[in-house]
């Protein structure tokens, strides 16, 4: 789930001086769970652009603002509202607002900031425990990731800002290597302080990403 | 070989000290703190402490062996990624930089610069190997250099850390990639550095240890707070409670820790904050 956050009505307000007429968009997918793009805010968003003077021309939520196909299609449904509009204001995440931004002429601006890819605790607490680094050490650290849960992404154990069990940049926060350390010796080996890992391989996380299924050939 | 390595491999007692560049690029005031530190075997010169941003330690190296000194050159990992890393290091063994500190670094939301990006692409034990790999001739990508440069390489160690079994397992990794000496964190209980000796003993490797000088209470409560790694016992801040002339009893305390320093290491890291002056003191049978 990519977890996000709503601009400030004040960022918003410089954004859209320009703009008299708007054309809304939400996503029904992580948008909505974060409540930054679902009906709920499409709507609360709407309302607010009103108020300020300003006319919102259409309004629709998304399946999947990722999904760049579909993306266009249910956009094309609205071609004539859309075509009225000044700019289209989008509440999904950043990839979202890409789908739509590449399948319109018309200036397309992102209501929300995107924070990361979001494990669920329960409604409305996300915590980020994966950073699609694309060279997984997790068999190794015993499930727990050092690349996105230490402040400095370590991968050989901890720095010296070890204090009390607690990380130096957030002492809020569980030192994690020393709960990798913990668990490894929980369950009697020494995983991944056995060897000196290597200095990360940053070309597998390729910018920009791509990936295609049939195109791969490294997991046959 | 540097005088720091030769007098380690000898078996001699050495002592160091360091000097922060300046934020700016007069070198004048760091030079005069220098002067203050000339009996020292080789002086430590930080890379961006803190991480606030300063003059590079490259730089003021040169300029100290200009001037006589050894300096020990302190690279962290915060601000390059591997290709700067190893291109300052071929460009320190250029001017003449033999010892190396090797470090992970502080976090930018320590400093001065809090938005900056830090880089950590290495960490300190793959710094260390890379070091390793570049005085056998070869970089991180496996290319040859057209010329070999001779480093001392130095790591840094928290013997009072806590827990230090997991402490131990990262000193044993930097040993392993190439560390020729470390120079440690204070440490204020004996029996926390009688066993974090015994490994360092086993493993072979010169430690030097870090003595600081407590100037009073209130500092001493700050170092328990604020720096990890760090623990002032309780009969220590006591005494510096009871002191008529806490920053005497404070010298008194580093005399004390410089003795541990001459019964179990091999050699002292004087952190004096200013007072340099009192170094000859703290340093007296």
């Amino acid at each position: 789930m990519i977890i996000s956050t709503p601009k400030g009505r004040e960022e918003l307000e410089a954004l859209l001086k320009d703009y008299r007429s708007l054309f809304l968009i939400g996503c029904g997918a992580c948008a909505t769970v974060c409540k930054v793009g679902g009906e709920d805010e499409v709507f609360a968003t709407q309302e607010w652009l009103e108020e300020t003077g300003r006319e919102v021309v259409g309004s629709m939520i998304l399946e999947e603002a990722c999904h760049i196909m579909r993306s266009a299609r249910e956009l094309r449904r609205c071609k004539a509202q859309v075509e009225e509009a000044d700019a289209l204001l989008v509440l999904s995440c950043g990839a979202g607002v890409q789908s739509i931004s590449n399948c319109v002429e018309k200036r397309v601006l992102t209501g929300v900031n995107s924070l990361f890819l979001g494990n669920i605790r329960r409604f409305g607490e996300f915590e980020e425990k994966c950073s699609l680094c694309g060279e997984c050490i997790l068999n190794e650290t015993a499930g727990i990731c050092p690349v996105t849960n230490c402040a400095k992404g370590l991968l050989n154990g901890p720095c010296g800002g070890l204090e009390d069990g607690h990380c130096e940049v957030d002492e809020e926060r569980e030192c994690t290597w020393l709960k990798i350390h913990e668990r490894l010796e929980k369950q009697q080996r020494q995983g991944v302080f056995d060897r000196a890992v290597e200095a990360k391989d940053w070309s597998k996380k390729f910018r920009p990403g791509q990936h295609q299924l049939d195109k791969n050939e490294e997991k046959k | 070989m540097s005088r720091l390595s030769d007098k380690l491999a000898q078996q001699q007692f050495v002592m160091t000290a360091e000097i922060a560049p300046p934020k700016g690029f007069d070198v004048g005031a760091a030079l005069a703190k220098a002067e203050l530190l000339r009996d020292m075997d080789a002086i430590n010169v930080t890379d961006n402490q803190g991480a606030c941003m300063r003059m590079s330690p490259l730089a003021l190296s040169r300029v100290l062996i200009d001037q006589g000194f050894e300096p020990i050159l302190q690279i962290t990992c915060r601000d390059r990624n591997r290709m700067a890393l190893q291109s300052d290091l071929l460009g320190a063994a250029a001017l003449g930089v033999e010892n190396l500190l090797l470090l992970t670094g502080d976090h930018p939301k320590f400093g001065d610069h809090k938005s900056s990006r830090p880089v950590f692409d290495l960490d300190s034990v793959q710094l260390i190997k890379a070091v390793d790999g570049l005085t056998q001739g070869v970089d991180m990508a496996g290319n040859s250099l057209c010329s070999t440069p001779q480093f001392f390489s130095g790591a840094a160690v928290a013997p009072a850390a806590e827990p230090q079994l997991l402490v131990l397992k990262k000193f044993q990794k930097k040993i392993a990639c190439g560390t020729q000496f470390f120079q440690s964190q204070a440490v204020f209980q004996r029996s926390q550095l009688e066993s974090f000796m015994a490994e360092a003993e086993r493993l072979k490797v010169p430690v030097i240890l870090g003595v600081l000088l407590l100037k009073n209470i209130r500092m001493a409560n700050f170092l328990n707070r604020n720096i990890p790694g760090v623990q002032v016992p309780l009969d220590l801040l006591q005494r510096l409670e009871e002191a008529n002339d806490p920053l005497q009893e404070g010298v008194q305390i580093a005399c004390e820790m410089v003795a541990l320093a001459r019964e179990f290491c091999q050699g002292v890291h004087l952190m004096t904050f200013g007072h340099e002056n009192l170094i000859p003191q703290i340093l007296a049978d």
